[in-house]
């Protein structure tokens, strides 16, 4: 066999291994979301998204536990994004390259890989207790801040780094400060990435159970909450609650809370695409 | 989208505003119940009744598990917790260190049932002894086939399936077959969702596995239900009448909460021990569990009754919330 054919073959072979790999992951996915609809479909209604939770899975809803998602939701974006933005500008801008640095650097990756129930635990221990928050909509945000301020930093100064050096040169040479420069020419720059990487973390802080179980949320909350200190649930919780019932029509009940919150973070995931687009036509 | 959002909000704090008119009763707090899971339907039940009597009290129920609910309920941050065991021996200590008086009520009985899958054609019942054989902590290298157990079963491996060591059902069941709460052979498929059980057994016909008898009355076809014989020659199923009179010994349990002295001091909450205790019974069958007969619910009021006319004089400094 020649070489050349024989790098051919392994050519196509990767091809293969390539489109495979892609259309694992794709079809699981799939598979996953028919068994979902196919259970839950016909449970969704406006009586499902407008009633409390009850013994009775035919009388049960989830109204509580999406307008508590909501709630986590709105104040998590509120407490991460300028947090996670201004620590990436931080770490971008106005560190040298030094020991410290690096040691910062070092730390907000490790922080990116500790299991969520940790987080859970430290929210427990220092706002529920030490700060008195108690099992708050907002110590539930505060700790799911915390979860994913290292993916908003890391994806900050990725797309802050992605602004030509051109740009910013352009603008200090014509005397703008430092401050003008990152208000006026890297963030908006940067905008498009900064917001896809903290819609995409936010959507994963929407779907985490664990840390807020640990801080102990609720499961059974008949009332939504009307301040961030009031008590919550949110619909994981619920969802975990259904899946482990006994009877056969919860786990139905819990499909179609499924479905709704793939709504949710699927619409949450297109408004990020969205974003990206438009700022990427404005630079362009 | 945000209006949107707002407008939701708005609707629904209107919503839960309005309902406070419709009830004849002027109480109104809050009530924190958290604790078991397997206890948390019962009370979620109760607590859904509770809001047609009372519904201003604004009660929420957690389930962190029985040791999680009694690590906050003995600092006295939650009022009731739910708990599929009694408090254990640390936890007392503990719940003395911060002066929270409380007090164990009774409220419905569990059954642990003993399963297998359909096709095992070679069990007919287990006594309590072959039981501890199997999940004992030496078992792991001892008995690892049917046949281990007893002679007359076949030479094949005996795959075992039970609740998660934080379960309440699992420090229970450690406790009657094998003699110590949490000890048990390692090895074991163990998931804190009884429904991933289920399928397990089902699906493994070497299976033998237990969990609350709800799980095995949910899926009756897919797995068979194993007589358990506690040393008399008398093996005994799990039914609602075994249960409820004790005969299916030692895996019928009762089911308890736990009420904190000084949040019961204020009436919503004897309002709603009270209403937990008359309708627990009722309600224990819709969502799966068995009803303690009616004199035992006496016995419990009763408790309550003298446990919250007893005034203590001691204070307490550590905790002050009713929530």
């Amino acid at each position: 066999m020649s070489k050349g054919r024989y790098n051919r073959i392994k050519d196509k072979v990767f091809q293969v291994f390539g489109i495979s790999a892609t259309f694992f992951g794709l079809i699981l996915l799939a598979i996953f979301i028919a068994i979902i609809l196919y259970m839950g479909l016909n449970r969704l209604s406006w009586d499902f998204l407008t009633a409390l939770p009850s013994r009775f899975a035919d009388q049960s809803g989830i109204y509580t536990a999406w307008i508590g998602t909501f709630w986590i939701l709105i104040l998590t974006t509120l407490i991460s994004f300028p947090l996670g933005v201004g620590a990436g500008i931080y770490l971008e801008e106005y560190t040298e390259e030094s020991g410290w640095a690096t040691f910062l650097e070092i730390n907000i990756s490790n922080l990116a890989g500790v299991p969520s129930v940790i987080y859970g635990l430290l929210g427990l221990e220092v706002f529920v207790r030490i700060m008195q928050f108690g099992s708050s909509v907002l110590a539930g945000s505060l700790t799911l801040s915390l979860l994913i301020l290292p993916i908003i930093i890391v994806s900050t100064r990725e797309a802050i780094s992605a602004v030509p050096s051109s740009q910013k040169d352009a603008s200090m040479a014509l005397g703008a400060t430092k401050w003008q420069t990152i208000w006026n020419q890297t963030l908006p720059a940067a905008m498009g990435g900064i917001l896809t990487g903290t819609i995409l973390a936010i959507s994963r802080a929407v779907g985490e159970t664990a840390p807020l179980i640990v801080i102990g949320a609720l499961a059974y909350v008949p009332f939504v909450p009307q301040s961030p200190m009031d008590q919550f649930t949110v619909l994981p919780i619920q969802i975990f609650n259904w899946v482990s019932r006994p009877q056969h029509e919860f786990v139905i009940n819990a499909a179609a809370a499924i479905i709704v919150l793939l709504i949710l973070t699927f619409s949450i995931n297109g408004i990020a695409i969205y974003l990206r687009n438009r700022w990427q036509k404005k630079l362009g | 989208m945000r209006i949107r959002l707002f407008m939701f909000l708005f609707l629904g704090s209107f919503i839960v505003l309005s309902c406070g008119s419709g009830g004849e009763d002027k109480l109104s707090g809050r009530i924190k119940i958290d604790g078991s899971s397997t206890v948390y339907p019962l009370s979620e039940a109760v607590a859904e009744e509770f809001r047609a009597v009372a519904p201003n009290v604004r009660v929420t129920v957690g389930l962190s598990g029985t040791g999680g609910g009694f690590k906050k309920f003995i600092r006295g941050e939650t009022a009731i917790n739910d708990a599929s065991r009694q408090i254990s021996a640390s936890e007392i200590k503990t719940a003395k260190e911060n002066d929270i008086e409380y007090l164990e009520l009774r409220v419905a009985f569990d059954g642990i049932a003993v399963v297998a899958n359909p096709k095992n054609d070679w069990v007919d019942h287990v006594t309590v002894a072959e039981l501890k054989k199997m999940w004992r902590t030496e078992a792991q290298q001892e008995v690892n086939k049917w046949s281990e157990v007893r002679s007359s079963w076949p030479d094949r491996p005996l795959n075992l399936y039970g609740p998660g060591v934080a379960s309440g059902t699992y420090d229970y069941f450690t406790e009657v077959i094998v003699g110590e709460s949490g000890a048990s052979r390692g090895d074991f498929t163990a998931s804190e969702d009884d429904n991933v059980l289920v399928q397990g057994i089902a699906n493994d016909v070497n299976g033998l596995g237990f969990f609350g008898l709800a799980y095995f009355e949910e899926n009756k076809e897919k797995l068979r239900l194993i007589p358990v014989d506690d040393g008399k020659g008398e093996p005994v199923k799990p039914t609602t009448e075994t249960v409820a009179s004790n005969k299916y010994k030692p895996l019928s349990r009762p089911l308890y909460i736990y009420v904190r002295k000084n949040a019961a001091q204020k009436k919503h909450i004897q309002k709603f021990i009270n209403f937990y205790l008359e309708n627990a019974g009722k309600l224990a069958k819709d969502v799966g569990y068995v009803a303690m007969p009616d004199s035992l619910y006496k016995v419990e009021q009763q408790k309550f009754e003298s446990f919250t006319s007893s005034t203590s004089e001691k204070r307490t400094g550590t905790q002050n919330s009713d929530s």
